[in-house]
């Protein structure tokens, strides 16, 4: 399984698939996609901050704004009035919007997993320092080893080990995922993103599986330390803790997401705001993404898939993020002989 | 009620349904049907036309008035014609500074005596401040038919090659533009594609200047056409490292960014090498490589394939949803 979806980008955008299946080897997709494993609920509540609310702004990635869900998406919805959304490219440009529209309620929808939370946190940080008042941060912060834990447990998918994303593991380091190969004795390798570093990757799982000796190895030491950064998870702990958090697909999972600490309170659009989301698993009526971020389903046996859910008319998260295991799977298609 | 969205001019599947369904059949008549990016017309004539609404009008490397000449002229070359009157329609603002509307037209002056073309006719409307962005251009060119181009003469084992890098046009916008907070030394490959008409000569059945939709759209625009897959190898697409940093960076994929000087030509398998040495000759052909061929024992008709670099096999599909509007 390769957890990461920007692994899922590189094995077809190179055509990988299709040779690693000559080979004898299947890919399956797993979770690390956060846009899509981001409960419907979530999406809906960052809607009605800007249909329900005056002068506030919704600062978030592209992505975001085109997920649907049961009141439709932000890029075609109709926010109140002198609100809008605001697509932007990195948290900083979150908070500048706060500091040069101080009329505005800025809200910053912040999503991602250990590669992103870092900047997100110090967003909120910052906005501390400098008293910022019209700054707040609706979060859906992940983490990528509890859901494994989780597919494993439930053991529903046939997996042989696992490819740890790159750049989540240059944060958190290898140790996170030594549980695995200890408790439920599965090999995986943290591994870079050029096909050439998937490869490799794959070459020390079957090392492992061949040797029987399951460990976490690390292929992609030219940027991951075994220690990760420290730095950036201080900064983390500093501002955020962990909490139950429920997933797209795999339901609640004990200590797998993050929130604000009580200390930046005034920074969590949900208390700031009185929102109360009550995330679920399920998916919008017909769309399988929960099946397919649990990797159960390939993206191309859902029946809404290429039909009636398409890049430009999406069913569900899946075919909207630039990671997400079925817009991959729709771009980069193999040849049919 | 249904509205137009800037994905109908793209340049990619959407433009071409839109073309097919609603503008050919209204318009019927032998000329129109035919869809090259110009028009053969009776006594020798090739006839095309162009409207140029860039946004920025001022940006590395071109600017409005270069681009309407280049892309029209662009237009007759690759249709098989010698490019040689063209027509100035000039929609204005109120408001446009003097000093912009006559660097403009020295521009215009300038590409026209570039290509060899006579700017023959004109017009110019001014509407108010809001009702137009400052200058959209209309060029209309005739040309004198040198050659037809031959789709139906393709077979498998004729060569693909590609005149130059891609993407150069697209990102030197971006980089006008500001989005991103993108910054890069690179500019348009805005240029005439003259030096492409003796070739015409030399048997090439096919050529088409790469513009909206990019190499990928025009590529598997010619795959539907013929009964051969077409397949083209990643490692040997030219690409300069600004684009091909930059597209890493934004996730696009440079087969379908814009250009507004290169082409992409298909030849007879035998005489690749040497029309590509030959092209290779010409001071706006130096990067040119044969990047593909016309496939009979890989894919099925009307397949564009992707030998990937990682030595995989993928499809290429037209652009679908619009990358970058406004961009010529």
């Amino acid at each position: 399984m390769e957890v990461c979806g920007t692994h899922t980008m590189t094995i077809h955008r190179y055509g990988l698939q299709a040779m690693l299946e000559k080979a004898g080897l299947e890919m399956v997709s797993g979770p690390g996609c956060p846009v899509c494993i981001t409960p419907g609920e979530i999406h809906e509540a960052a809607l009605r901050l800007i249909t329900e609310n005056e002068n506030t702004i919704l600062a978030t990635f592209g992505d975001m704004t085109r997920v649907p869900t049961r009141l439709g998406s932000l890029q075609n919805t109709a926010p109140a009035r002198g609100s809008a959304v605001k697509i932007i490219y990195s948290p900083e440009e979150s908070l500048e919007l706060a500091r040069q529209k101080r009329d505005k309620e800025i809200v910053f929808f912040g999503v991602g997993f250990e590669t992103t939370i870092p900047s997100i946190a110090l967003t909120a940080q910052t906005a501390a320092g400098e008293k910022l008042t019209n700054y707040s941060i609706l979060s859906a912060l992940w983490l990528i080893p509890p859901p494994l834990r989780a597919i494993l447990e439930s053991g529903e998918v046939n997996i042989s080990g696992f490819l740890y994303p790159g750049h989540v593991s240059a944060i958190i380091g290898q140790k996170p995922y030594e549980f695995i190969a200890r408790e439920y004795g599965f090999p995986g390798v943290i591994a870079g993103f050029e096909p050439g570093d998937i490869l490799l990757g794959i070459l020390s799982i079957l090392d492992q599986i061949r040797r029987g000796k399951p460990q976490v190895a690390n292929e992609y030491t030219r940027v991951v330390r075994p220690e990760g950064n420290p730095i950036a998870r201080a900064l983390m702990r500093e501002v955020l803790e962990p909490k139950d958090a429920c997933w797209r697909g795999l339901g609640t999972i004990p200590r797998s997401g993050l929130k604000l600490r009580n200390k930046y309170s005034a920074y969590d659009a949900e208390v700031k705001h009185g929102l109360r989301i009550k995330a679920r698993e399920t998916d919008l009526p017909g769309c399988r993404c929960g099946e397919v971020l649990r990797g159960i389903r390939p993206p191309q046996n859902c029946p809404l898939f290429g039909k009636k859910c398409r890049p430009e008319s999406p069913c569900g998260p899946c075919m909207v993020s630039f990671e997400g295991a079925c817009l991959v799977r729709f771009k980069y298609q193999n040849p049919t002989s | 009620m249904k509205k137009i969205s800037l994905e109908l001019g793209s340049g990619g599947k959407s433009m071409r349904d839109f073309i097919a369904r609603k503008i050919v059949p209204a318009f019927k008549n032998p000329h129109l049907a035919e869809l090259l990016d110009a028009s053969h017309l009776p006594g020798g004539i090739a006839f095309t036309t162009d409207s140029y609404v860039v946004d920025p009008i001022f940006f590395p490397g071109g600017d409005i008035g270069r681009l309407a000449v280049n892309g029209t002229v662009n237009d007759l070359v690759v249709s098989g014609a010698l490019p040689q009157y063209i027509s100035l329609g000039l929609i204005l603002e109120e408001g446009l500074d003097w000093d912009s509307l006559e660097k403009i037209l020295r521009s215009l002056k300038a590409a026209a005596a570039r290509a060899g073309v006579v700017i023959a006719a004109g017009d110019t409307k001014v509407v108010k401040q809001g009702q137009a962005d400052k200058i959209y251009i209309n060029t209309s060119g005739i040309g004198k038919i040198l050659a037809r181009p031959s789709p139906d003469l393709i077979r498998p084992g004729d060569g693909i090659i590609l005149t130059g890098t891609l993407g150069e046009h697209s990102l030197a916008i971006l980089t006008a533009r500001g989005d991103f907070g993108l910054e890069a030394r690179v500019e348009s490959d805005c240029a005439p594609l003259t030096f492409l008409l003796p070739f015409w000569k030399n048997g090439v059945f096919w050529m088409r200047d790469i513009t909206r939709g990019g190499l990928a759209t025009i590529l598997s625009e010619l795959a539907e056409q013929i009964p051969f897959p077409l397949l083209i190898e990643e490692n040997r697409i030219p690409l300069s490292n600004a684009v091909r940093a930059a597209a890493a960076l934004l996730g696009i994929d440079p087969l379908y960014l814009a250009c507004e000087g290169r082409a992409v030509l298909i030849v007879p398998g035998r005489r690749a090498q040497d029309i590509l040495a030959r092209i290779k000759k010409c001071s706006l052909g130096k990067k040119a490589a044969i990047i593909g061929r016309v496939e009979r024992a890989i894919g099925r008709p009307g397949e564009l394939l992707l030998r990937t670099s990682a030595g995989g096999l993928r499809l290429l599909e037209p652009l679908t949803s619009e990358l970058l509007p406004r961009i010529c």
